[in-house]
């Protein structure tokens, strides 16, 4: 603490995993000199799978996060696929993993739309929080919560007819998976496809009308230019199970295209900084200052250059027309981003379930054992990677895991920063407004800040204010 | 005349790789294991909205969960539909599940929390700690009994 220096905490006492805080320190004349969010990411897990068996580790991967399971276990099976020579994957074996992942894409973005950003957008970041949650929609739209539930249930049973359940899913195996999708399980998915796929419509136009129709209120909110990252297939389109990975500057200009993931190491690395356990990853030619970037459904959007499913690509075009087809670095944006990829992932959901690959036989490839592989995947948040050595014991002896809240780390930091100095003015108050602001531009990106444990018996936020001198002056908790 | 039995859900629910807050699936597991007529259980690492579908389908549903404070062995509560929900979309609280349950259902079914003691949260690992151990054990002595001839008698 510096003199002078008032310190505001916000501090939301989740869960272990996931416990953050917001710190904002003003100047002397009570202005925004620096906010911070402090993510208390866990690291230890990294050390928990090391002398595991290689071949657990796509199961054991799943107990990092109870809400996207699936991106870690098909992230670890990824590289896994690499120590059994297996990548080259049967037709079978990857139509069913791309199955599972676009059940997983489909309900995590119903679940956040309908649970998180709906509330925030149709009753306004200034509602009363009693009523800006999914509660209050169920109150107000009742067919929209009955939508939501309904779409995050399609996409846990298409979780559960790939992995073999709908947690802790043992579907991917190293070089391939362990069961195919049986006609009685394609059966019952169709019989649900369409309605899912009206739904999914439904939801792209209200997020796409309610960004637009609120686009002057929006566009600044928490907004700044930054670069942006994700894989892309060779020919650029969208790929949310595998590419290669492509980062454009604020401009559109590439700064990375067609970079193989083996290789990720050679072009992003992680600053460590004192003040916060979640690292801060970097493009290497640009070092830390500059070359930082997001990920998620807006990077997705920005980077690729199309979309090969017919109604997302339509979406994509629609999306790209509000910044004359140039990059768009509205962090609102994320939320209509991310319907059209919801719609992308029904469309895709549509086809396989039409591609008679997945009642298949021929499920796993094994080729050249290898020591080392590296998995990436465009997980519901974000890029996903996945790194790991193993020993000729067939013991993992190094795990690296960059998560896509940690690609974000610096994004949401600046998102914080933002919002806190649009919102405070002059008076050293945590208003509801403020606190209202600080979690609708965190929540843009969805970040995994309570993952892992949920014991009951601790709040959900705290928020804490602290005089120039360092002292508690008061507490609020939602 | 007999009683319509109640349509009873378990969802024991928590994270198995966090120690103690594997207290919730470990009891649906010991349930499961016993297979008692007529009631459904289900594991969750957390609870998500989806599960307002599966509760309104039910008279009534107990949710399992470890505590990091309260009464040891265990405690029974009955819980009432209420908002709002959480800061993140990854937890949602069990009155917010009934609350959805309701709203979006008509549901009318009765919640209860069945809150395990745990002690140790902050490592990954899968075992339970030996204080824990004996709780679940109590709970599921307690749940077996309540839950015998497929209904719900708390």
């Amino acid at each position: 603490m510096t003199d002078g220096t008032r310190r505001i905490v916000i501090e939301p006492v989740t869960r272990i995993e996931g416990h953050g805080k917001v710190v904002i320190l003003l100047d002397e004349k009570n202005r925004v000199r620096q906010a911070r969010l402090h993510v208390v990411e866990f690291r230890g897990f990294e050390r928990f799978i090391q002398g595991r068996p290689y071949w657990e580790i796509p199961v054991i991967v799943q107990r990092l996060c109870g809400i996207c399971p699936v991106s870690h276990h098909l992230a670890s099976a990824k590289a896994m696929d690499r120590i059994v020579g297996g990548e080259k994957l049967t037709p079978t074996a990857e139509k069913v993993r791309r199955l599972m992942h676009y059940g997983q894409i489909f309900q995590s973005h119903a679940l956040h739309f309908f649970h998180l950003a709906s509330p925030d957008l149709l009753f306004g970041f200034d509602a009363d929080p009693a009523v800006r949650n999914v509660i209050g929609v169920a109150a107000k739209h009742p067919d929209l919560a009955v939508q939501a539930i309904m779409m995050r249930k399609y996409g846990q049973e298409i979780i559960g007819a790939t992995a073999g359940k709908k947690i802790h899913g043992t579907g991917a195996i190293p070089g391939g998976v362990n069961k195919n999708l049986s006609v009685a399980e394609r059966d019952a998915l169709l019989k649900d496809l369409d309605k899912n796929i009206e739904w999914s419509r439904g939801a792209l136009k209200i997020a796409k009308e309610l960004t637009l129709s609120n686009l002057e209120k929006l566009a600044p909110f928490g907004a700044f230019d930054s670069n942006h990252l994700s894989l892309v297939r060779e020919d650029g389109a969208l790929d949310l199970y595998d590419g290669k990975i492509r980062a454009i500057d604020s401009a559109g200009k590439k700064i990375l295209d067609q970079v193989d993931s083996q290789e990720y190491a050679e072009h992003i690395a992680e600053e460590v900084r004192s003040w916060s356990y979640m690292k801060f990853p970097f493009i290497k030619s640009l070092g830390p200052a500059a070359g930082w970037y997001r990920v998620g459904p807006l990077a997705r959007m920005n980077t690729c250059d199309s979309i090969d499913t017919p109604e997302a690509e339509a979406a994509r075009r629609e999306f790209k027309g509000v910044t004359s087809g140039k990059t768009n670095n509205i962090t609102m944006a994320y939320h209509w981003a991310r319907m059209v990829e919801l719609v992308h992932a029904i469309e895709k959901i549509r086809d396989l379930l039409n591609d008679r690959d997945l009642q298949g036989t021929d499920l796993v490839v094994k080729g050249p054992r290898r020591e080392e592989g590296v998995g990436l995947l465009e997980a519901p948040r974000g890029t996903l990677f996945h790194h790991y050595r193993v020993d000729r014991n067939d013991q993992v002896v190094m795990a690296n895991l960059i998560v896509s809240t940690t690609n974000n780390n610096e994004a949401m930091n600046r998102a914080v920063q933002k919002v806190a100095q649009d919102s405070i003015d002059g008076k050293p108050e945590i208003t509801e407004g403020l606190l209202n602001s600080i979690e609708v531009a965190i929540r843009a990106y969805d970040p995994c800040l309570s993952c892992a444990t949920h014991a009951l018996g601790q709040m959900a936020l705290i928020v804490e204010l602290y005089d120039s001198k360092n002292r508690l002056v008061a507490t609020r908790t939602r | 005349m007999h009683k319509v039995k109640d349509r009873v859900l378990v969802i024991g629910y928590g994270n198995p790789g966090r120690l103690d807050d594997g207290l919730g699936p470990a009891l649906a597991a010991a349930l499961e294991a016993e297979g008692i007529p007529g009631i459904t259980v289900e594991t969750r690492y957390q609870l998500s909205i989806e599960d307002a579908a599966a509760v309104a389908e039910h008279d009534c549903v107990i949710f399992a969960d470890a505590a990091r404070t309260g009464p040891e062995p265990f405690a029974l509560e009955r819980i009432a539909p209420a908002g709002p929900a959480s800061f993140s979309s990854h937890a949602v609280k069990p009155e917010a599940i009934l609350a959805l349950a309701e709203g979006s259902f008509g549901s009318t079914t009765k919640g209860y929390v069945l809150a395990v003691r745990g002690y140790s949260f902050d490592a990954f690992g899968e075992s339970l700690s030996e204080k824990a151990r004996k709780n679940l054990d109590s709970a599921i002595r307690f749940m077996r009994e309540k839950l015998q001839d497929g209904g719900w008698n708390p």
